[in-house]
């Protein structure tokens, strides 16, 4: 742990599009992104509300870390709202179109600039994306343990003590700090913002915004002709559509021709 | 650092933006809380603001405020089985004056005026519930909310007619069925021109029917409809009591009001958008509000401060007058370093210079006046009857119109007790 300083939690946010609202364009088989409310990507909710739970066991410092264009300031101000000390958004033009290599670069850049920090958490993935390699790979660039797919997590003795999830059962872990965990989805429930939340974020000067310049990161490692993932294809899948078949008569006869009809079908046995 | 304002206003609908604005430009510093997502988003009314208090409160308001359409043409109509009978005014503009009067609609009345308040210096803060008001030694000194405590010298509760501050604060006694109505409301949207077209209107103009009668299938209350600019509101306002007594449900007597005929045809090929529902204060001065606590007022339906003579629904314009009275006892209450309800005291002095409550006193008897039932079943369905026959040729002989009076009259209802109800409403109006 770095001597000196508060112990400082970074947690690592995105901003994508409600689930809930997502609708497909019946032509273009294309998400509608326009018109779609935002949230905090809901693993990375509860990442920051266990960087809140320790913040209310033990003097901390929260510090929230985004990447992407300034809408996502909605999200930052939530996060302050709820407790969060600070936020920082790396935005640039750019950055537009880096996939997950030049996103785990730009922000393990990003986070070395901000210092002093003992404990990263991010989501264990993004709903948008599915994808879970910015954590690691920001742990990675960073050279320091992580601990992936955690449900529970406390600081005991300057270390790191956490539950992760494994296929048949779970695990706990210990590491040293500084320390990078990804936090699963649904493990807790992110609290809501409060009054003097929202009200710190009207008094502003707690969003910074940085450029890509004033991090000092390198054009030529960021951006989409610096992403290697390609998407060969996306199809939809299509329904078949429903049979439609309407069994009439009385009660009794109409059930004993369905019953005979998903015997023939094969749907159950006789 | 601790957190501490001049005055919290609860509530950003007009009466509670209203009053953070005035207070604003009185150099308070100023925290407008709503517990909506956005301003406007728990919000109803029946779609008309008269707009007299936005002179005193915003004289250039006729610039940017998000008007529908200046109302032009007032009816007034009695349904009865499947017919109806209409007294219809009609009042061209010929300029925006203090006796204008316009629809809109509240998600974006209420963030215009909310944006306002901001401009003026008040702190909008949404999407919070303020749970309690902060007491120290029996009187208000702030607002609690979730884990945090807010102090202030002064707050403006402008919660709405649910009121539940200030139920929790003793300012009202508990709610009963008598004391609130519900109104529903359907937004039915058609192209303007059609609306332009069927309520026979030009352009800018608007149209504000209100409907007695069969409107409310007999119980006391009365149906609204408002032009906007490419949107109808078709709504109800009923009484509550009179529901739970008669077990109908509300929707059941919206639906049979907007298929009377005569609506219907207003209303044809229009698609429902919204369906909405809220409380409206029935009782005005009888809902017995103290508006005035220790380091506490009331405004707008919060206070009751709402009038429905029968012809004429009011409320916003009430709750921005309201706020503004707010405001001025809050400046006075300043001056003299007292915050108690008797440093307050003079919210009641400009409540009456801005007419609030003397016109809530010049209707308060209206209000009992309109609980009389047979105003609502028996006497549209006379009127509808008399007017049926002396406009029927049948070649089955005439009657004179006195005949037709009398005759329609019979075993209805005593004759004394018809010529009662007539004083009395005349007296109460």
């Amino acid at each position: 742990m770095p001597a000196g300083g508060p112990f400082r939690i970074l947690v690592c946010i995105k901003q994508v599009p409600k689930a809930q609202e997502l609708q497909v364009d019946p032509k273009t088989q294309t998400l509608k992104r326009v018109g779609v409310p935002s949230e905090i990507n809901p693993p990375d909710a509860n990442a920051l509300e266990f960087a809140l739970r320790i913040k209310d066991r033990m003097p901390a410092e929260i510090i929230v870390l985004s990447m992407g264009p300034t809408s996502f300031d909605e999200s930052l101000e939530r996060s302050i709202g709820m407790g969060a000390d600070r936020a920082v958004l790396l935005t640039d033009r750019i950055l537009g179109g880096s996939d997950t290599v030049p996103t785990a670069h730009a922000l393990s850049e990003t986070i070395k600039k901000i210092g002093g920090y003992d404990l990263i958490l991010c989501g264990e993935e993004t709903t948008d994306a599915s994808t879970g390699h910015v954590g690691p790979g920001i742990a990675g660039h960073l050279d320091i343990p992580q601990i992936t797919y955690i449900s529970e997590i406390d600081i005991v003795d300057g270390k790191v003590h956490a539950r992760r999830t494994a296929e048949d059962g779970s695990e706990w872990w210990e590491a040293a700090m500084p320390c990078l965990v990804t936090v699963n989805f649904g493990c807790n429930k992110p609290r809501a913002p409060t009054l003097s939340g929202k009200i710190r974020v009207k008094r502003g000067g707690v969003i910074v915004h940085w450029s890509c310049a004033d991090v000092g990161i390198d054009p030529n490692k960021v951006g989409l002709k610096n992403s290697p993932t390609i998407v060969a294809k996306v199809d939809t899948v299509h329904l078949p559509p429903r049979a439609r078949k309407l069994f009439h008569g009385e009660p009794p006869e109409a059930v004993a021709g369905l019953l005979k009809a998903l015997v023939e079908d094969g749907v159950i046995r006789p | 650092m601790a957190e501490r304002f001049d005055a919290i206003v609860v509530g950003a609908g007009p009466a509670g933006s209203a009053a953070a604005l005035a207070l604003a430009r009185e150099k308070f510093s100023v925290l407008l809380v709503e517990r909506g997502r956005a301003v406007g988003a728990k919000n109803m009314f029946g779609g008309r603001v008269y707009a007299w208090p936005l002179f005193e409160l915003l004289p250039e308001w006729e610039k940017d405020c998000p008007i529908e359409r200046f109302v032009t043409k007032e009816s007034l109509v009695f349904l009865s089985g499947e017919a109806s009978l209409s007294i219809q005014f009609d009042r061209p503009r010929a300029s925006t004056d203090r006796a204008s009067s316009f629809t809109a609609l509240r998600p974006r009345f209420d963030e215009w005026l909310a944006k306002k308040a901001e401009a003026a210096g008040a702190m909008l803060i949404t999407g919070i519930k303020v749970d309690d008001l902060l007491m120290e030694g029996g009187r208000a000194r702030g607002v609690v909310a979730g884990p945090d405590k807010i102090p202030a010298d002064l707050v403006v509760i402008a919660e709405g007619a649910m009121g539940p501050l200030a139920r929790k604060a003793g300012l009202l006694p508990d709610m009963k069925p008598e004391s609130v109505a519900v109104g529903v409301k359907e937004t039915v949207e058609l192209p303007a021109a059609t609306i332009q077209e069927r309520f026979n209107i030009g352009e800018k103009e608007g149209a504000a029917v209100v409907y007695a009668g069969d409107a409310s299938m007999g119980l006391r209350g009365g149906g609204f409809l408002y032009t906007n600019k490419a949107s109808l509101s078709l709504g109800l306002v009923v009484s509550s009591e009179d529901l739970a007594r008669k077990k109908v449900e509300v929707q059941a007597v919206m639906e049979r009001f907007r298929l009377h005929p005569s609506v219907q045809r207003l209303i044809k090929g229009g698609k429902v958008s919204e369906y909405s529902a809220h409380l409206v204060p029935e009782l005005g001065l009888g809902m017995k509000a103290r508006y005035v606590g220790d380091g506490v007022l009331l405004a707008g339906d919060a206070a009751g401060f709402l009038i429905n003579n029968g012809y004429t629904f009011r409320g916003v314009d009430l709750a921005i007058a309201s706020g503004i009275a707010a405001a001025r006892a809050a400046v006075d209450a300043r001056a003299r370093g007292d915050y108690s309800a008797a440093g307050l005291a003079s919210y009641a002095r400009h409540l009456r210079a801005l007419n609030v409550l003397t016109d809530l006193e010049t209707f308060r008897a209206t209000g009992g006046y309109l609980k009389n039932e047979r105003l609502f079943a028996l006497y549209p369905k006379l009127l509808l009857g008399i007017t049926e026959k002396v406009y029927t040729v049948d070649g089955s002989g005439k009657e004179r119109i006195s005949e037709i009076v009398l005759d329609e009259m019979k075993g209805k209802a005593p004759l004394l007790k018809m010529l009662k109800d007539l004083l009395d409403g005349a007296r109460s109006m």
